[in-house]
């Protein structure tokens, strides 16, 4: 995929065309996040009826790379980083579609919170860091995957912790609001539950950035202390 | 309490053959260079590489195969039984018994099966009669053969199939009970049934003989080995248990050859 080609040349097309399309799907999750949260912020229904609609493109690429990945083992049977690219893919749309599946959800939560009105909550202001070092990590993670830096990935796995706190901060903060004026429950469970999505689309980044390590070094990290591999972060 | 995960451990094999500093050399042509690698014991070692990568050299000089060719010699020190069999005193005819070899085209002598099996073994043991046929029936069988010619023993060796005659050859090489056995592409003439038959008896034979391979079909020593040896141009590149060579190989010149992005 990187650096000299394949002996088959068709060999060569058929990854490349795998690749481009997984760049293609991650940077549709990703302009599908980034609407959803501008649909959070701002009211409009029709942006985010368009943010759920969408997932049916996300959802058809799964279906064709995973083919694509399928046909390419029984006519290929790649080795050593082939067969860890290939691999990888298969994971990395899982992790993508799920991510439109959490952008999907933030935006049928964003209509219904703005059809309700939000009631003594800046709503948008308590997710606003949490959305932008997701948001950060889900770009980084794809620019990894792109130039399969296993630095980078290795710095956003970092990251992740980061996203954690920050939502059993935003958790806190909501209970507190919940606690002393009643009036802003359904507000601050919308909320809520948008800063969760937020949270897991960290996860799937942090999961895309742990193929990209392995695809590089063939190391499988999942599961292993972050401290093996980010020193210098603690949840 | 969860249940400790099983490390698994690397075991330890015993070395059949040890190689060391080993060059060799066709005439003035210097076509091993300096390779060391050690042959696991009732393991199946595997050696890739391009044509001329001197895989099939190597190969040929644990039997000393190449003694019947004038101008061909190897340096160095190849250890099998806590003796050197690259010294002069070393008896080839006993060491050939030991280390037996089966080509890649299939070799029949023009003669019955049955004879093709009781040949070399007549070269080394006195057997009775009956004790003669039980080698020829354990033989076959090891071979995986018997079910399919216990009925015409007494027919030409050449009569079988291609992929029956390349496992005659390999009960011809067992019969004599040797240690290892040396297969030089053992399955590029055969078509795919007779090809997983014998990969088949590759991995049964491996509980009794040490075995090493030569093949020119990665997949085939990705299923069938359990360490590769990766060769080119007369080197020893990279050599390691063939699942981390095919996963994650150490070196960029192997990756490049096994993925095929070689030349």
């Amino acid at each position: 995929m990187i650096g000299e080609h394949h002996s088959s040349k068709q060999y060569d097309h058929e990854l490349e065309t795998i690749r481009s399309k997984v760049l293609l799907m991650g940077g549709i999750v990703e302009t599908q996040f980034s609407d959803a949260m501008t649909c959070f912020r701002i009211d409009n229904a029709e942006h985010a009826d368009r943010v759920v609609a969408e997932d049916d493109v996300v959802n058809q690429l799964e279906v064709q790379l995973d083919d694509a990945c399928s046909h390419l083992i029984v006519r290929r049977q790649p080795t050593a980083n082939d067969l860890r690219t290939v691999m990888a893919t298969i994971k990395v749309i899982t992790d993508l579609e799920r991510i439109g599946d959490e952008a999907a959800k933030i935006a049928r939560t964003a209509k219904s919170l703005h059809a309700r009105g939000a009631a003594g909550l800046n709503h948008y202001e308590m997710v606003r860091t949490i959305a932008t070092a997701t948001s950060d990590m889900l770009h980084d993670a794809l620019d990894a995957f792109a130039r399969l830096d296993g630095k980078q990935a290795v710095q956003l796995i970092a990251q992740d912790a980061v996203v954690d706190h920050e939502f059993r901060s935003i958790l806190r903060n909501l209970i507190t609001f919940m606690m002393e004026d009643p009036r802003t429950i359904s507000s601050a469970l919308d909320t809520l539950w948008v800063a969760k999505a937020i949270e897991r689309i960290g996860d799937h980044a942090k999961n895309i950035a742990e193929y990209v390590i392995y695809v590089v070094e063939g190391k499988d990290i999942r599961h292993t202390k972050p401290a093996a591999s980010a020193p210098g972060q603690s949840a | 309490m969860p249940m400790p995960i099983p490390i698994p451990t690397v075991s330890v094999k015993n070395k059949t053959i040890e190689i060391s500093n080993l060059n060799f050399f066709y005439g003035k042509t210097q076509s091993l260079s300096n390779v060391n690698l050690d042959i696991h014991e009732k393991q199946v070692t595997a050696f890739i590489g391009p044509s001329g990568c001197g895989k099939s050299t190597l190969l040929r000089t644990l039997n000393r195969m190449y003694d019947l060719y004038p101008g061909q010699r190897a340096e160095g020190s190849i250890m099998y039984r806590g003796r050197n069999i690259l010294d002069p005193e070393q008896d080839v005819n006993m060491l050939r018994a030991k280390v037996g070899m089966v080509f890649q085209k299939p070799t029949p002598f023009p003669m019955s099966v049955y004879d093709n099996i009781a040949f070399g073994v007549r070269l080394y043991e006195d057997l009775s009669k009956g004790e003669m046929d039980e080698r020829v029936e354990w033989a076959l069988k090891k071979a995986a053969l018997w079910d399919e010619v216990k009925d015409k023993l007494g027919k030409s060796g050449l009569s079988l199939s291609g992929g029956q005659q390349q496992r005659l050859c390999i009960a011809r090489g067992v019969a004599v009970k040797p240690d290892v056995l040396l297969l030089d592409e053992p399955t590029s003439a055969l078509d795919p049934i007779s090809t997983a038959k014998v990969e088949e008896l590759i991995s049964e034979l491996k509980e009794d003989y040490t075995i090493t391979i030569v093949t020119h079909n990665m997949q085939q020593a990705a299923r069938c080995s359990d360490y590769t040896a990766y060769m080119y141009l007369g080197e020893l590149v990279e050599f390691g248990e063939t699942d981390q060579i095919f996963m994650n190989p150490a070196r960029k010149e192997t990756q490049d050859y096994i993925t095929g992005r070689f030349g």
